[in-house]
């Protein structure tokens, strides 16, 4: 987090490309990742979050452009990067048929974890994420939180100096991405490491010390959560009314903000949103039975910068999240 | 609460790749396969009853047929190193094509993501396929005394040579199938489809002599039959048969009229073996 270290970036890249066939996925991005940081990776599904963090780990090539992981080059030293590097994919890549601990021996083994210090570090992972206990139970009778932490423990075993995480939070209920969070931010007190995570939450994406928004394979903005933020400047009001039609066209006529029925309510974004209420009832001309004004969320930001929020940005029947409208609620 | 002890390990080191961490890697995928064996022992059991299906049920019902045609030999006696083969040769296959499930199953990349070679990864995997497939060939091995073959040890040390060289070789070709087929579904139908011929081609249920001109060219183009024929050829060594009926059974392998040494007929099988397993390698590279 606040590791001021000097030296070499965690990651450095330098307008990277991927193109497939008939399309490209990623079209130049530039970032630096400094050591210590959790930096996060913000998206809808598509946008080329998954293409760069495979990149990254050397498990695809660029079009064109350059990546530095841990000062190594992912093109031309494949595997210095890889060992220095952890790796927590989207999907499981556990073996079933082997014990939590076996996984995890397997790892070191094929990481080339020196034997003497290879058993008290398995302890140490497995304690860190709570599985000690159930070291010796075959990893198929682990729930899907339970797996995801060993895979997490596992990426961690061989002391990478930078961890990628590829939306490790989804299809997990609420409760278990809270502790997979809290797993994370604990370690930085543990271990000195660089996370490298890809999500497409965006209350996740608050625990991040930067984060960068990226969409149709470009990065839109990089920055702070906080000043991110600060930079949309307006606030989100909603407002309930005894007809909302008529309160919608109120506002383009007397005020030209544009509103929009959202949640059932008539929602609009301004500038300093709380002394903007008084006004409000003063010259809409409907009646108000309520009203809510929320500072801007990382919803707003991605809205701002691509036009769309995110929830639509997904693709249809995308998974709406619950936390995040409950908190955005909370906070009016 | 732990704290004070997690400082003390700390982080660990990971020094940097070599030949000994390769062999550790060779080791280790070799381990999960033995691992994997042990859990499921149901495996043995079944892989082994086709083989001896073949052997008793085929071999005596068949066996009163070919009484005029073996020289007084047992049918049973001669099918028994051909049997011997085919018990180790569907869990070989299995072996090497059980990286379609690695692949469904994500551990693939678990593999191919680790800071070492795709060689030691897949050579790991042959050794495991090889390793296990010669241990269930034991089951059959054990049988020889019902079928007059003899327990010699030099021979059964011979055997388990071969057999393991041998499904070496399949784990090996089980990989390159492995490396094409994306779906779980048509695996195993691939894996029938693609070993039952070399079987039935190999001169496994059948002696090489006196063949049909193009089984004879078929035969002589198997890998399967250069496998095989150094299995008989070892059993065959400590028969008390006549000249003649050996000439029957168990003719060798001739190159126009070079007869093929066994010791060139198991040279062909290691080169068969490492071609296929540098196949496998590049088309596993080429794949993730």
């Amino acid at each position: 987090m606040n590791n001021s270290v000097s030296g070499a970036a965690a990651i450095e890249v330098k307008g990277l490309v991927k193109s497939f066939k008939t399309v490209e996925a990623v079209r130049g991005i530039d970032l630096v990742v400094h050591p210590g940081e959790t930096f996060g990776f913000l998206g809808p599904n598509g946008a080329g979050k998954s293409t760069t963090i495979k990149i990254l780990c050397t498990l695809s090539d660029a079009t064109a452009g350059s990546a530095r992981v841990a000062g190594y080059d992912v093109a031309t030293q494949r595997d210095a990067v890889r060992r220095s590097i952890g790796l927590v994919f989207q999907e499981p890549t556990l073996d079933g048929y082997l014990t939590a601990e076996q996984n995890l021996r397997f790892h070191g083994e094929l990481y080339g974890v020196e034997r003497i210090s290879a058993a008290a570090r398995r302890k140490e992972v497995l304690d860190m994420v709570g599985l000690y206990d159930r070291k010796g139970d075959l990893v198929q009778t682990f729930s899907g939180g339970m797996r995801r932490r060993l895979e997490i423990a596992r990426g961690l075993l061989h002391s990478p100096k930078v961890l990628f995480l590829d939306e490790p939070t989804i299809g997990l209920d609420p409760q278990t991405r809270a502790s997979i969070w809290q797993y994370l931010n604990e370690l930085h007190k543990r271990e000195e490491i660089t996370v490298f995570i890809t999500t497409h939450y965006m209350d996740e994406a608050e625990n991040c010390d930067r984060i960068a928004i990226i969409d149709q394979g470009k990065i839109v903005a990089l920055d702070t959560p906080a000043n991110l933020k600060a930079a949309i400047g307006k606030d989100r009001v909603q407002i309930a009314t005894a007809d909302d039609p008529a309160a919608i066209a109120a506002l383009e006529n007397e005020f030209q903000l544009e509103a929009k029925m959202v949640e059932g309510l008539v929602t609009f974004a301004v500038a300093e949103g709380a002394a903007f209420v008084p006004q409000l009832f003063e010259k809409l001309g409907v009646a108000i039975r309520s009203v809510t004004v929320t500072q801007p969320s990382l919803d707003d930001v991605f809205l701002a910068h691509t036009g769309t929020s995110l929830r639509d940005a997904e693709s249809k029947g995308a998974k709406f999240n619950p936390m995040m409208a409950a908190a955005g609620r909370g906070r009016g | 609460m732990a704290q004070a002890t997690m400082a003390s390990v700390a982080q660990v080191s990971v020094p940097r790749g070599g030949l000994g961490h390769e062999i550790r890697a060779v080791l280790v995928v070799w381990e999960r396969e033995m691992i994997r064996f042990t859990r499921d022992p149901a495996r043995v059991i079944s892989s082994v009853v086709q083989p001896l299906l073949f052997l008793f049920v085929l071999g005596s019902g068949l066996g009163s047929l070919m009484q005029a045609g073996t020289g007084g030999v047992d049918f049973k006696t001669f099918l028994f190193p051909g049997v011997l083969s085919m018990s180790v040769l569907f869990t070989a296959a299995f072996a090497g094509i059980s990286m379609v499930w690695d692949r469904e199953f994500g551990f693939l990349r678990e593999m191919l993501v680790a800071p070492v070679s795709t060689t030691a990864i897949l050579l790991g995997k042959c050794l495991g396929g090889a390793t296990v497939a010669t241990i269930q060939s034991v089951v059959v091995l054990v049988l020889a005394g019902l079928v007059g073959v003899p327990y010699d040890p030099l021979m059964m040390l011979e055997l388990l040579v071969l057999l393991f060289i041998m499904s070496f070789m399949i784990t090996a070709l089980g990989l390159v199938l492995a490396s094409r087929v994306k779906q779980v579904q048509s695996a195993m139908p691939l894996v029938q489809m693609i070993i039952t011929p070399l079987m039935f081609l190999s001169g496994a249920l059948f002696p090489l002599s006196n063949l049909p001109g193009w089984l004879s060219v078929v035969t002589h183009l198997n890998p399967m039959t250069y496998a095989v024929e150094p299995v008989r050829s070892a059993v065959f060594d400590r028969l008390a048969i006549s000249p003649a009926a050996r000439a029957i059974l168990d003719p060798g392998i001739f190159w126009g009229s070079y007869q093929v040494p066994v010791l060139l007929q198991v040279g062909i099988v290691v080169l068969a073996a490492l071609a296929l397993l540098s196949a496998a390698v590049k088309l596993f590279a080429r794949t993730e």
